[in-house]
């Protein structure tokens, strides 16, 4: 086993343009090797990047799962698409059926992995979205306003309290129509606080921070549970030209936020009701979204509540903003710094008590370095972004022009072990990384370039991944595999945690879906004006009715079509000749509506999409169209 | 008359189907490559349970009539004869002389059989009375499940034993009939 297994990867190796393999080592592919018919250790959850959605895979394996559709729409299941979930996309702006997806979020109490829920946050319109962790679906998207991107988000506090959502574009607060070179521009660090039950979202309060660029975020846990950081780039405020402009001062910051001292103030009613327009968008237990439009924000200005936020200076234009387990030190990960700075929540504390302030921004008071820092990694590389935690007190950072992983010692704050990426690594994330119970086996490489790593596809080649084993001293490369957009973060979670919650069918006694018909006798086709409503079921293998006339080109035709069916993967698909929309993907139990408008006259098939039994090719039906006017009269049938 | 301890175990078992108020008496279980997991049906004196919507739906494929317990008249029947058998026991053991307890066994095994063979008939009626309109028709081939033990069923391999209530009722039959015996020569004087 052992020599086929090398002799693999040597074939492998020759196959490469390179001549051997690169990275890797001959008893990876044992580490890796998940058996046919036996489980992940893992579920990661991985941001779909630029393509919005959230992607599944299993670990170590590295097999892709699932893709669960979030920000864009995805016409595979329906997704902004079907009558039930077009609501999800909607914005302030009218419907935005793509954003850009960037850190998945896993829910946690006391500072740990619970199973409950995934968030991720659309970076282009900004936007929360929660996906629950039982369906595997996208259940309810909130818009952040005031804001110009949502990057430092959706990062939680230990135990759920608020996801949190900050600017990474700064722009008139509010909005205004205003010469771009020369206005004040503000930034707004959002806190949406989250139902401890139901997960449903609300924004609590944004609080007024001066117009830098806010980058990423993490909360405070164990001592610093409270406090939530969050690093910022520009705070030369530049508005044109900014990898000149934004780069210029030696040092940018982090700012530490007092969330419980600000929630005081709301509720002292210190913060200031700001006119606003965003959506909420909600699915209720049988997947119907519904979009409420909201109206106001409550906005806290530091100088209405002192002791709120600090700064604490960072060099240099500073990405990861990254807390310990133990929750004593902070990590900036400054892209164009020289060395990893960690700031000591415990001096941050004193220096605070002391008044040990440099300046003052914006009625932000700036804390001094020296007061703040712990201690700095010499060497980290070039471009260090993005640090987690493994379960022994060693931190790994990503560095992305020097394309590596370093890891370093918590403690003696020096760099022990640094390993290559293929290429320009971006985020990293070792699974429960940045929880207080971290599973120090992996760390995942989630990179920007894979250029040579795989066989070459035209222009645009394939994003990619990487596997190290970080279980003993050196970090060992064990796979690469492609991924589905860019790979922009990701979080893993134990499978055990979540494996045996899964729903495996609705409940058709629950379904309560106005369009549900839970019996074949109940079916119907109603008319009501130039709307046809067509009440459908479908079980293996057929679609009741399947034979339906007296529908007339220019009518507006909603299918409503419930899945009969009660046994475990087991969906129907539904598709109509000539749709505009997408087909139906229903699950078991489920409801799900798609329109169609008929353009001609005709007699037009509809079938079923998703591969369901021995005579599913057999699961098709038509649909009669008649001219405008006509005296065809409405019926419908299966069997006759 | 029967001795204490014979009298004690008559009620035991007279007590012993009480259980198929609160457990299923038979199970079938179905298995086949799409469904690893397996599908079940349980039936209870006054019920069955399980997947019946799924293997309803499967049935259709081959003809066979759907299952619908409320359709069942015996499911109806069975808890009051379960309740009478049990009550005759207790006044049998209560009553002590030998011919309640050979009466009462005799009530017990007859029942007992009359409610195998019916549960087989409705078996061969499910498994014979196809829809002539099926998707699937294979000339020859019944669909009738096996009494007890395991059978191949097309895809499916049926596996048909006793549930949690039905082996208390099968321990409580072997114990009278063993009981009668005893007492039947303890009567005649046989030495045991």
């Amino acid at each position: 086993m052992r020599v086929a297994t090398l002799g693999l990867v040597v074939l492998a190796g020759c196959a490469g343009q390179s001549g051997s393999p690169i990275g890797g080592s001959g008893d990876a592919a044992s580490k890796v090797y998940v058996a046919p018919g036996q489980y992940d250790e893992f579920y990661a959850f991985m941001s779909g990047g630029f393509s919005g959605q959230v992607t599944v895979y299993g670990l170590p394996s590295g097999r892709l799962l699932q893709q669960i559709p979030v920000f864009s729409q995805y016409p595979e299941k329906g997704y902004g698409y079907s009558e039930e979930s077009k609501a999800m996309l909607a914005t302030s702006f009218g419907s935005v059926p793509w954003d850009d997806a960037h850190h998945p979020q896993l829910s946690t109490t006391n500072g740990e992995h619970d199973g409950r829920w995934l968030f991720i946050n659309g970076n282009n319109t900004p936007r929360i979205a929660r996906l629950d962790l039982t369906k595997f679906e996208t259940e309810e998207i909130i818009e952040i306003p005031n804001s110009g991107g949502g990057h430092a988000s959706p990062f939680l506090t230990e135990n759920t309290e608020y996801v949190v959502s900050a600017t990474r574009f700064s722009v008139p607060t509010p909005q205004a129509d205003v010469p771009i070179a020369g206005s004040k521009f503000g930034g707004l660090l959002s806190f949406v606080k989250v139902d401890p039950k139901s997960g449903h979202m609300a924004l609590a309060f944004q609080i007024h921070m001066p117009g830098f660029d806010y980058d990423l975020s993490r909360a405070g846990k164990g001592p610093s549970h409270g406090w939530s950081f969050f690093s910022s780039y520009n705070s030369e405020e530049a508005k044109t030209l900014l990898e000149k402009n934004a780069s210029q001062k030696d040092k940018d910051f982090i700012a530490a936020v007092n969330w419980k001292q600000a929630e005081q103030c709301v509720a002292d009613g210190k913060a200031k009701q700001w006119p606003a327009k965003y959506a909420h968008n909600l699915r209720n237990e049988d997947g119907v979204a519904t979009t409420e439009m909201l109206t106001s924000a409550a906005v806290l200005s530091p100088k209405d509540c002192p002791g709120i936020v600090y700064f604490l200076p960072t060099p240099k234009s500073p990405h990861g903003a990254d807390v310990d387990p133990s929750g004593e030190y902070i990590v900036g990960g400054g892209k164009l710094a020289t060395i990893l700075p960690v700031h000591s929540f415990s001096k941050m504390i004193k220096a605070i008590a002391d008044k040990a302030f440099e300046t003052e921004i914006d009625g932000v008071p700036v804390l001094r370095y020296e007061a703040v820092n712990a201690c700095e990694v010499q060497n980290p590389g070039l471009g260090p972004l993005h640090t987690e935690f493994d379960d022994k007190g060693f931190a790994y950072t990503s560095v992305f022009l020097s394309s590596e992983i370093i890891k370093w010692d918590l403690k003696k704050c020096v760099v022990v072990d640094r390993t290559p990426t293929f290429y320009s690594i971006g985020h990293l994330m070792v699974p429960g990384g940045d929880t207080r119970k971290p599973y120090g086996k992996y760390v995942v490489a989630l990179n920007k370039i894979t250029k040579d790593r795989y066989l070459p596809t035209g222009p645009e080649l394939t994003q990619s991944a990487q596997l190290y084993d970080i279980s003993g001293d050196k970090m060992q490369l064990l796979l690469d595999f492609p991924t589905t957009g860019e790979p922009h973060y990701a979080q893993a979670i134990l499978a055990s945690k979540i494996k045996d919650q899964q729903l495996r069918t609705f409940a058709l006694e629950a379904n309560h879906h106005p369009a549900a018909v839970k019996a074949e006798k109940d079916v119907k086709v109603v008319r009501e004006g130039t709307t046809v409503h067509i009440y459908m079921t479908a079980i293996r293998s057929h679609f009741m009715p399947d034979n339906i006339e007296g529908v007339q080109v220019g009518d507006e035709v909603f299918f409503h079509l419930t899945n009969l069916e009660q046994d475990w993967d087991v969906p129907h698909g539904f598709a109509v000749m000539g749709a505009n929309t997408s087909e139906l993907l229903v699950m078991p139990g489920q409801t799900q509506t798609i329109t169609w408008k008929p353009t001609r006259p005709g007699v037009f098939p509809f079938y079923c999409t998703d591969f369901c039994s021995a005579l599913h090719q057999e699961m098709q039906g038509y649909i009669r169209v008649s001219p405008k006017g006509s005296g065809t009269k409405l019926s419908f049938n299966t069997g006759q | 008359m029967m001795t204490r301890w014979a009298r004690i175990l008559l009620a035991v078992a007279a007590l012993s189907l009480v259980t198929s108020y609160v457990a299923p008496l038979w199970h079938i279980a179905l298995k086949a490559p799409q469904y690893p997991e397996g599908l079940g049906m349980y039936i209870w004196s006054s019920k069955i349970t399980g997947e019946l919507r799924s293997i309803n739906g499967l049935n259709h494929y081959i003809g066979m009539k759907e299952i619908h317990p409320e359709a069942i008249p015996e499911l109806r029947l069975m808890p009051q004869i379960v309740a009478g058998l049990v009550g005759l026991g207790l006044l049998a053991a209560a009553w002590g002389r030998r011919i309640g307890l050979y009466g009462w066994t005799g009530l017990f095994l007859a029942g007992s059989l009359v409610g195998l063979a019916d549960f087989w008939r409705w078996g061969y009626d499910y498994g014979h009375n196809l829809n002539p309109e099926a998707a699937i028709r294979i000339p020859g081939m019944s669909y009738q499940p096996p009494l007890i033990g395991p059978k191949q069923l097309l895809n499916f391999q049926a596996t048909s034993w006793p549930a949690t209530a039905g082996w208390f009722a099968i321990g409580g039959l072997v114990i009278v009939m063993a009981l009668s015996v005893l007492e039947w020569r303890r009567a005649r004087r046989v030495p045991v």
